[in-house]
């Protein structure tokens, strides 16, 4: 795969849209559902997915190809993603974060604003519920529990694209889990 | 449970993310066996695991790859856009028919990666370089494409090199502007795109 993925990048490289297209084929799955995941909209997910993309075909050159190109896509993918959160994120959400209470108390609280009330809760598919929860997870803990459960990645891999420490991977996948456990057990189970 | 050593829940994360040691994992077994509140808190971790891996897999629509090439940049590289004037025949016989029609260029090319200059009394031409030889004056524009230029003598007018480099010697004395354009094929892209009135425009300022 990597050496059918290198070639490809290699004619990328001459200028060969065809060869990025091959590219695209075999990735498109897997960052979409990445921006999906990530993003909770059909609709954003395809913009971001697509942007991805456009930005790796653009950069392509300065991708190391000793490197695993999956890794490359997935950390364009996830950056873009977060952005796009952040840009969304209502003010009191932001003041929450400069006052420095991180973690998840302050996280449960905001959550907790916007939590579905049990009869609706109740009418969700459970695909639905899955998005609705990984949804209210912090951005931080969404993208590492998305990469490591959805996409099925290793943690070491998961800190190659997200650019950080294992240890903190480690930390924002236990604490993601942590989060999940309280919202599922707080309310009504599946 | 609050009486739990942290490093209880430390370990069951462990445990979940498939690195723990035997020493931790006999603890952690031997904890769980006599405490409830633990256990119960294992287990509502061991859900959240298989209630997120119960998540379908989502595929892109379908479209999506035409979409992602749709968005790409234009090239930068004259391969690329070749290549989409041999997609697209008719507006690059019609991009093909303005530039010929510009009288502006020496009209005896078939492709646009060819050597071609205005025609000027007293130029030489050795290769693809036009020579204005020392001494010599050129009255009027000169316009070189894929080319070069050399100026040992005057040129009274423009001149504009496209996809070329111009060599002045001590001697050369141009009295118009001198202009390089290396990114010709950008250009043509550009013109071609918004319309052949802007190819037609651009060459009726360039022939003044
Ligand atoms: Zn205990």
């Amino acid at each position: 795969m990597d050496a059918l993925v290198n070639k490809r990048i290699k004619q990328v490289l001459k200028g060969d849209k065809d060869a990025f297209a091959e590219i695209v084929d075999l990735y498109q799955h897997r960052l979409f559902q990445v921006c999906f995941r990530m993003l909770g909209n059909r609709h954003e997910a395809e913009d971001i997915a697509q942007e991805a993309f456009v930005r790796a075909f653009i950069n392509i050159h300065t991708f190391d190809q000793k490197r695993k190109f999956s890794t490359w896509l997935y950390r364009i993918a996830t950056n873009l993603c977060i952005d796009r959160i952040r840009k969304k994120k209502p003010d009191y959400y932001l003041d929450a974060e400069v006052r420095g209470t991180e973690g998840l108390d302050m996280y449960s609280q905001i959550a907790a604003s916007d939590e579905l009330p049990e009869e609706e809760l109740m009418k969700l598919e459970l695909q639905e519920r899955i998005q609705y929860e990984i949804s209210r997870l912090p951005d931080k803990y969404r993208s590492a529990i998305v990469l490591k459960y959805m996409e099925e990645l290793s943690l070491q891999e998961i800190s190659e694209i997200l650019d950080l420490p294992l240890g903190t991977v480690k930390t924002r996948i236990h604490r993601g889990r942590e989060a999940l456990r309280k919202q599922l057990s707080r309310q009504p189970h599946i | 449970m609050n009486a739990c050593p942290e490093r209880i829940v430390h370990f069951m994360h462990e445990y979940l993310d498939g690195e723990i040691s035997r020493e931790h994992e006999l603890e952690l077994k031997s904890h769980l066996q006599s405490c409830e509140a633990c256990q119960a808190h294992m287990h509502e971790l061991s859900d959240v695991v298989a209630f997120v891996k119960g998540a379908a897999h989502i595929e892109a629509p379908n479209d999506f790859n035409h979409s992602v090439i749709a968005r790409l940049p234009k090239e930068k590289s004259s391969a690329g856009v070749s290549k989409w004037l041999r997609r697209h025949p008719v507006l690059a016989a019609a991009a093909m028919f303005l530039l010929l029609m510009s009288s502006a260029l020496f009209t005896n090319f078939n492709d646009e990666q060819q050597f071609s200059f205005t025609k000027q009394e007293n130029v030489l031409v050795e290769g693809e370089t036009v020579i204005i030889p020392e001494g010599q004056v050129v009255k009027g524009d000169l316009v070189v494409r894929n080319g070069d230029v050399q100026i040992d003598g005057e040129l009274d007018g423009n001149l504009t090199i496209i996809n070329g480099t111009a060599y002045m010697a001590s001697t050369a004395n141009v009295t118009g502007t001198s202009e390089e354009i290396n990114e010709v094929f950008d250009w043509l892209w550009f013109h071609i795109k918004d319309g052949a009135k802007n190819v037609v425009s651009f060459f009726e300022k360039e022939d003044k």
